[in-house]
């Protein structure tokens, strides 16, 4: 029985090296310079690139640190440090609800409060339905970090004299902070690939564009639209785009790994 | 009042304010987003009340709008995806907390929890051009040679589907089942493993009937977990699923999901009552999603006593 639950593991563990395996086979082909840096081409013209869609999902990725960031790291030090139990226990209560909302529905709510008012489609929606996936997991790993820290270093801080406040700022939040900061890029690596949010708030674009009151072209939504159509060509430059992606996402978990061993990834 | 000129001088009561409004803002923002959908939807909450759930009729011409095979595609792609994923899962959670040395358990359960950072839309692409074609050409076929007598493996075989949808929706939630099943499974007491021990047990009747039992609750918490995740996923799906909406007794039909029809109709919806449908879909998830996620939560609050993710 045993050897079958060993069978399991291995399955699991597989799909991972078939994933990474099968992206690099079919992506590394149509990885060149031109993927990075050129407009995508319209239908039945050979070559193009996703550079409009990389430099949007960079755009896309700063609006929403811009955005979850500072609540969700705010917003974790209250309930580490300040919080009461009533009022901590009903925000951490939330923080957890908003975690579960999915993420389609984030777009929703993007397109309800952005899009709607706008009358038009822009990297502004599509950042702030990005921002907001990003608080809760924020929220988490920056209390979880925080309550790690030794109460001992707390009461030395209070002991000489200083206020609370400072005591958080100067010694607790510092002695986390390279726990916060691998939470926070795990936070905007789990955004990053996120597709449904944007389908109807940036949407999509074809060509550069600098405005954030424009839609935009982003990764994961290139990639969507290409592998679903039917055009040869497009399935290639999706499987690069694919490979792109999945690199980054990997190689922001696997530094948080290298840079905090204990902490696991995807949480 | 001494006391509070003097914390306020020194800044505390200033930075509890400043904390406690963000931490606020976390209430507003959610309370905003249900906000939103409640009043988003009500055009046809008042114009279909109850049957809008009810009705099998999705028609955006004639601005008739049921959302039943949405929800049949979403349920039984969502118990597919537990009807593989779970026994695969627990397996292999129960491989890595009873069998595996420590530090092979750890770099496993990572490289597996590395596949919950892998982004839903990869799934997808990956499933289109593997999956799907495999279904097609082999499993369906065979299912349909073996066990087509019962009317869940019949019909033509298009590769998507409900059952291609199960199956990429398994793959998807195994890394929830595994790291928490894992984590519960190797919370139990090691007095119980070894009262199992010393009574004769084998090791694997240690571990099946002794510590399974015992992180059962925690156990089930993943399964709902997994279960919330496979509700809510949508970009998988979408590729995947066919993306129509027919209720068929058929697991090779292709079918709809909730978030599917959302991420494929939004961005086209035409008329306030076309939009209203959707964010009623939208409404809906959302409160199946809540409810799952609050059972998961309690259920690995019970085991763990404390919180695990």
């Amino acid at each position: 029985m045993f050897t079958l639950t060993g069978v399991c593991a291995f399955v699991a563990v597989g799909v991972l090296f078939f994933i990474l395996g099968y992206l690099l086979w079919r992506g590394a082909g149509s990885l060149n310079l031109a993927f990075f840096t050129e407009l995508p081409k319209p239908v039945g013209e050979v070559g193009g690139g996703f550079g409009n869609a990389i430099v949007g999902s960079a755009k896309l990725l700063a609006l929403a640190s811009a955005i979850g960031i500072p609540i969700g790291f705010i917003g974790g030090v209250y309930l580490a440090e300040f919080g009461g139990k009533t009022p901590g226990f009903v925000v951490r209560y939330t923080t957890d609800l908003l975690n579960g909302v999915p993420s389609i529905v984030m777009g929703i709510f993007a397109y309800a409060i952005i899009v709607l008012p706008m009358k038009h489609f822009s990297t502004l929606a599509g950042g702030i339905a990005l921002g907001v996936m990003m608080v809760p997991i924020t929220v988490r790993s920056t209390e979880e970090f925080l309550r790690a820290v030794p109460q001992s270093l707390r009461e030395g801080a209070l002991a000489l004299g200083a206020s609370k406040w400072k005591a958080v700022t100067t010694v607790v939040i510092p002695a986390a902070m390279r726990g916060i900061i691998t939470g926070i890029m795990l936070g905007i690596a789990r955004v990053a690939g996120e597709t449904a949010p944007l389908l109807f708030t940036a949407f999509s674009n074809q060509f550069w564009n600098s405005s954030l009151r424009e839609p935009t072209a982003s990764l994961p939504v290139m990639i969507y639209t290409y592998a679903i159509s039917p055009y040869e060509d497009w399935h290639q430059q999706a499987w690069a785009g694919g490979l792109v992606l999945l690199s980054l996402v990997l190689i922001a978990n696997l530094t948080a790994r290298f840079v905090f061993p204990h902490k696991h990834a995807g949480s | 009042m001494q006391k509070f000129a003097r914390r306020l001088k020194q800044g505390d009561e200033v930075a509890y304010l400043i904390t406690f409004i963000f931490a606020a803002s976390i209430i507003v923002i959610t309370a905003l987003l249900v906000y939103e959908l409640y009043t988003g939807s009500a055009l046809t909450r008042e114009r279909f009340g109850l049957r809008f759930l009810t009705s099998s009729t999705w028609d955006p011409v004639a601005l008739d709008f049921g959302a039943l095979p949405f929800v049949y595609g979403t349920v039984v792609t969502s118990i597919l995806a537990l009807l593989i994923g779970v026994p695969l899962g627990v397996g292999a959670a129960i491989f890595l907390s009873e069998l595996a040395p420590p530090r092979i358990s750890d770099g496993l359960a990572f490289l597996i929890e590395l596949l919950a950072a892998v982004p839903s839309v990869i799934y997808g692409l990956l499933a289109i051009f593997t999956l799907v074609p495999l279904m097609r050409e082999y499993i369906m076929p065979f299912l349909e040679s073996t066990l087509g007598f019962i009317p869940l493996f019949q019909g033509p075989a298009y590769g998507v589907g409900m059952l291609t949808a199960g199956v990429i929706l398994a793959i998807m939630i195994l890394p929830f089942l595994i790291s928490i099943s894992r984590e519960v499974l190797l919370a139990v007491p090691r007095e119980q493993r070894e009262a199992a021990l010393a009574l004769g047990a084998t090791r694997w009747e240690m571990a099946w009937h002794v510590a399974v039992p015992y992180a059962r609750a925690g156990i089930f918490g993943s399964i709902f977990l997994a279960l919330a995740r496979a509700l809510g996923e949508t970009m998988a799906v979408t590729m995947v699923i066919g993306n129509d909406p027919k209720i068929n007794a058929s697991l090779f039909a292709p079918s709809y999901s909730i978030a599917a029809v959302i991420a494929n109709e939004f961005s086209e919806a035409t008329g306030n009552l076309y939009i209203s449908a959707l964010i009623e879909l939208g409404l809906v998830l959302f409160g199946i999603t809540i409810i799952v996620n609050a059972i998961a939560r309690l259920l690995i609050l019970a085991t763990t006593g404390g919180r695990t993710h």
